[in-house]
């Protein structure tokens, strides 16, 4: 089946089995390495991709569903403002250690601020609640999260 | 040589009836269980071994309709849609908001809930308290059937080889109150040990109208309509004596079926707790 759809900017068309997980389609047809598999059932995050504008597994999304999407992954994502104020607060709030789980929590801290650009500490930990980290103990993601969204006028 | 699956994808839900009744295809909405179902290894691409119809796209299966008696939900209206929509039960919403994750709410429909028959599905709980009603279509017509003649057993249930489910009918009825809670180890994506709906309406003084449906407990929602009925217009003042022995009235309907995430003890000893409470808080209601 032929699938079309955006990849961070950029209209493409795939030709393969509907059912592949967009997971693969995007990191082995278009090298989009930053999105990650951890569980490959839903558990962790590790894959979260934003599809028009909402946080989704890509390891659980078969391609032929996100057909006339937009996607979002991290490479796309860390062209802008939004990302730089994120990754900035993090560095500072000591929210990354092996990296593998920041993809996904960027995107996750992307998708929750879209909609509340300020937000409390209990919707931050419900806006990550879908990722894992097995390094930081996540205080620092949350500190990360809570320092970004103070940025003026950036969300 | 690696085969690949036959999917479709309909561009309206006559089609996608027509080809469920040419093909016996699998019908797809958000993929948050078929999915991890058919998984393979990392990099081999799921095969659920018979065609894939693809139902999430469309437009006649995604909507919310308020109508003076009731409320449709299209089968694959999001979970995330759903907490949207001002005439969804505020019951239904918090079930919601317990429910998987962010990104599992995004994809995951009510639908697909119901038509996996889970005994940990959480809504199913909430939909047998609402006394809600499904919807089947197929390619000759639509025929209506209440949720709890839906569910036979632990993934099994009356939808036939050629039927979708279209919508959710929800019957609006007056409420004073009602109590949702789910037991589970980690607050997200954690499946219920128990999930507890209940629902209660309290008129001069009087109890008029109780629910109670339990998730997890058994291969299908436990519901006891007989003891409701017991526990409607008897004086309060007896009732609140009682609701220890109320509570334990349920403990023969709990049978579950045997899994990782408890025991049985565990799951009689904490839901007749359950119980006990709701009946406490609704004593307590002024009304
Ligand atoms: C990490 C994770 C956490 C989860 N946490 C929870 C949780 O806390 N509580 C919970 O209840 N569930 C949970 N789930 C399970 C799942 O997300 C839900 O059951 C969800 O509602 C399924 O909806 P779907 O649209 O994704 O279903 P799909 O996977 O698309 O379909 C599920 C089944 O229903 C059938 N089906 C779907 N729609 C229709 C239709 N309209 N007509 C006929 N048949 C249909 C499919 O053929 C399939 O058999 C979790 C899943 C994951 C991966
Ligand atoms: S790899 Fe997708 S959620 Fe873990
Ligand atoms: S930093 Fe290592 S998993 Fe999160």
């Amino acid at each position: 089946m032929k699938i079309k759809f955006t990849v961070n900017g950029r209209p493409e068309t795939v030709d393969t089995d509907p059912m592949r997980r967009l997971l693969d389609v995007l990191r082995d047809d278009f090298g989009f390495l930053g999105v990650k598999e951890g569980c490959g059932e839903g558990e962790c995050g590790a894959c979260s991709v934003l599809v028009n504008g909402e946080i989704v597994f890509s390891c659980i999304t078969p391609v032929g569903t996100v057909e006339g999407s937009e996607i979002l992954t991290i490479e796309g994502y860390r062209n802008t403002e939004r990302y730089r104020a994120i990754e900035a607060a993090m560095e500072e709030a000591g929210g990354v250690q092996c990296g593998f789980c920041t993809p996904g929590f960027v995107l996750a801290a992307e998708a929750l601020l879209r909609k509340n650009p300020h937000p409390s500490e209990d919707e931050i930990r419900e806006g990550i609640s879908g990722n894992l980290c097995r390094c930081t103990g996540y205080s620092g993601i949350v500190e990360g999260i809570k320092k970004a969204a103070e940025s003026e006028g950036v969300w | 040589m690696v085969t690949q699956n036959v999917v479709y994808r309909p561009g309206s839900l006559e089609e996608a009836y027509r080809l469920r009744t040419d093909t016996g295809a699998l019908p797809l909405a958000g993929g948050t269980d078929l999915m991890v179902r058919y998984r393979k290894t990392a990099g081999l691409v799921p095969d659920p071994g018979r065609p894939v119809l693809f139902i999430g796209h469309l437009k006649d299966l995604r909507r919310v309709e308020e109508r003076a008696e009731e409320v449709r939900i299209g089968s694959c209206t999001t979970y995330t849609e759903l907490l949207s929509q001002k005439a969804v039960p505020e019951i239904l919403k918090r079930c919601i908001t317990l429910l998987a994750s962010p990104p599992i709410r995004n994809r995951g429909t009510v639908g697909g809930n119901i038509c996996n028959s889970s005994p940990a599905g959480d809504t199913l709980p909430v939909l047998h308290a609402l006394e809600c009603s499904l919807v089947l279509g197929n390619i000759r017509g639509e025929r209506t059937v209440p949720i709890d003649r839906f569910i036979t057993g632990p993934g099994e249930n009356a939808l036939s080889e050629d039927e979708i489910l279209k919508e959710i009918v929800i019957p609006k009825a007056a409420f004073s109150g009602w109590c949702y809670r789910k037991i589970g180890t980690r607050r997200a994506n954690a499946l219920a040990k128990i999930s507890f709906a209940g629902l209660y309406l309290i008129e001069s003084g009087e109890v008029h109208d109780i629910r109670i449906a339990i998730g997890a407990v058994a291969p299908t929602v436990v519901r006891s309509r007989e003891i409701e009925k017991t526990i409607i217009r008897i004086p309060r003042t007896s009732l609140q004596r009682s609701t220890v022995e109320m509570a334990a009235r349920y403990r023969p309907l709990i049978r579950p079926i045997t899994d990782q995430r408890s025991t049985t003890g565990y799951r009689a000893g904490v839901t007749l707790v359950l119980i006990e409470q709701f009946l406490t808080a609704v004593l307590q209601k002024k009304g």
